[in-house]
């Protein structure tokens, strides 16, 4: 099993305008496996928890996570296992990576605290929302809505539609997996790689990612995410199930979709989410925004989180 | 019995081999465990209703079960056990598989996904035979106690026990196996209890239901 390393280099820092590393990190154990855990702002202030997408890390809100840690949030994140800096596993799982994500609850503060997550860290939490009722206190949630179509950055998830040529080509590529490791390059390279599946991103915020979510050696960088993780699978899930956690979640909620389609977003649309909502529930359609709101606008969706947690929440439970 | 180990990923599985069989070029029967079990020491006569096997009996020890890795952090589903059983048909070439329980569930999965690796898969009465229903239940987040990493890993019993397993998800399975399978009916139900999974599947073409031994019987005499 591969040792987490949590390396906390300045010489990336800054590399990307607005961008800031992590003012904390720190690992969280999770029955044995080591969870990275990332935060940025006052560590005395208000926790507002943040989950990652599938086949992101905490490091992809370097950005976005500066914005609400300076409008006074301890914000606190941390890579799911097998991405960035956490342990590379021998399974992994979707109630895996709700245990993983309890172990880092577990160790914040007893206040309820907002959770927010993106894509497949929306679901996430969604789900977390309804294990933790006591632990939360609004729940965010940017493009992470599961609807009828395909949950892309799930790994190892399941798909309801699956063909028997999508089973025998994910048992195929279970037989490459030993001693499998990711293929090196240049930064550039690795940028134009991620660039596949975020090809609404800017490349030098892709470029930049290389420097924070790989390590380099002497045949060149490769991504951090463990090697054996991949998109897809297959199995008995069907989004409906995730979509039903929402009616019934009790604290304040927003969903926000980026309406403009993309590879790696779930193709959900609004009518595929509105019947769900809670009594008085938020929801933002942001037109000519992809899948990566937070990356692609983070002020203007940073701006919509705080405005929406500013009047969901009591003053006591905010900065 | 005399036992090898396969590579899945990270996981080196445990494979028995408890006899060699009368004419050991026959096809393997490979025992697929229930929930917590591992592959007996000796074939099980019992579990076989008394039929003799003519070829080798193999069985495999799951992920976390018996001699083979318990992994760290649990995160098992019953997919990536069909993992582990095409680790063995990559070994072995073609086998009839005789599930308990879980390995009976796996093993209807398994003849779907390698049809022509699978002749014939017979399910068994066994722990963790029923998963955790057809739909997810109340959330919760259930850590086990720890307790070392003696297999069988609590949290295979903790996660599989609570595995979904919708029946039309499992007649999809069954579909595959009997459209990917030159035999009639390469699923042989045997099992007493019927979860709404093997109701599901026990209606369909090529689904066939009688005893063990029949149904071993039935895969031994093809080729």
């Amino acid at each position: 099993m591969a040792e987490p390393t949590l390396p906390l280099t300045a010489a990336a820092a800054g590399a990307y305008p607005g961008a800031r590393r992590p003012d904390r990190r720190r690992t969280v154990d999770s029955a044995g496996v080591a969870i990275a855990v990332a935060e940025w702002g006052d560590p005395d202030a208000p926790v507002l928890l943040c989950a990652h997408g599938g086949f992101d890390f905490a490091e992809t809100l370097n950005v976005f996570a500066p914005m609400l840690a300076d409008a006074g949030w301890r914000v606190v994140s941390w890579d799911q296992r097998g991405h960035g800096d956490s342990a590379h596993t021998h399974l992994y799982s979707w109630e895996a990576d709700q245990r993983d994500a309890a172990a880092v609850i577990a160790s914040l503060p007893p206040a309820p605290m907002p959770f927010l997550g993106h894509s497949k860290g929306g679901s996430l939490v969604m789900h977390l929302a309804n294990a933790l009722p006591h632990r939360v206190a609004a729940l965010v949630n940017l493009d992470g809505l599961p609807s009828g179509r395909a949950m892309t950055d799930v790994s190892e998830h399941e798909r309801t539609r699956m063909l028997r040529r999508e089973m025998s080509a994910w048992l195929d590529h279970r037989h490459t997996l030993v001693g499998k490791q990711r293929k090196p390059g240049t930064i550039e390279e690795l940028a134009e790689r991620r660039g596949r599946m975020n090809p609404r991103l800017d490349p030098a915020w892709l470029q930049y990612l290389v420097t924070v979510g790989a390590t380099e050696a002497p045949d060149g960088w490769r991504w951090k995410i463990d090697p054996t993780l991949r998109m897809g699978g297959f199995g008995p899930w069907r989004p409906e199930w995730s979509m039903l956690r929402l009616p019934g979640i009790g604290v304040p909620v927003m969903g926000v979709l980026g309406l403009d389609l993309e590879y790696m977003g779930w193709g959900t649309r609004p009518e595929d989410v509105v019947p769900y909502l809670p009594p008085g529930a938020r929801f933002e359609e942001l037109e000519g925004v992809g899948h990566f709101v937070h990356i692609e606008q983070p002020r203007r969706v940073a701006d919509l989180v705080l405005d929406f947690l500013d009047g969901a929440l009591p003053a006591v439970a905010r900065p | 019995m005399s036992t090898f180990t396969l590579r899945h990923n990270r996981v080196e599985l445990a494979v028995h081999r408890l006899s060699d069989g009368a004419d050991d070029v026959r096809r393997p029967l490979l025992l697929l465990h229930g929930l917590g079990e591992r592959t007996p020491s000796q074939v099980p006569v019992r579990q076989l209703s008394g039929f003799v096997w003519p070829g080798p009996v193999l069985g495999l020890d799951f992920t976390g079960h018996g001699a083979s890795t318990v992994p760290v952090g649990g995160g098992y589903t019953s997919e990536i056990l069909v993992g582990d059983v095409d680790t063995v048909l990559r070994e072995t070439g073609p086998v009839t598989i005789l599930g308990r329980g879980l390995g009976a569930y796996v093993g209807l999965l398994a003849a779907a996904a390698r049809p022509e690796l699978v002749r014939g898969v017979v399910l068994t009465d066994g722990p963790g035979l029923v998963g955790g229903g057809t739909h997810p239940g109340s959330p919760l987040l259930p850590v086990p106690a720890p307790g070392g990493v003696v297999p069988p890993d609590p949290f295979a019993l903790l996660e599989l026990a609570r595995d979904v397993r919708p029946p039309d998800y499992a007649q999809t399975y069954a579909r595959y196996a009997v459209e990917g399978s030159d035999l009639d009916d390469p699923v042989w139900v045997s099992c007493v209890v019927r979860p709404e999974w093997v109701a599901a599947i026990s209606g369909e073409p090529g689904v066939a239901r009688g005893s063990v031994a029949e149904g071993l019987a039935r895969y031994a005499a093809v080729d």
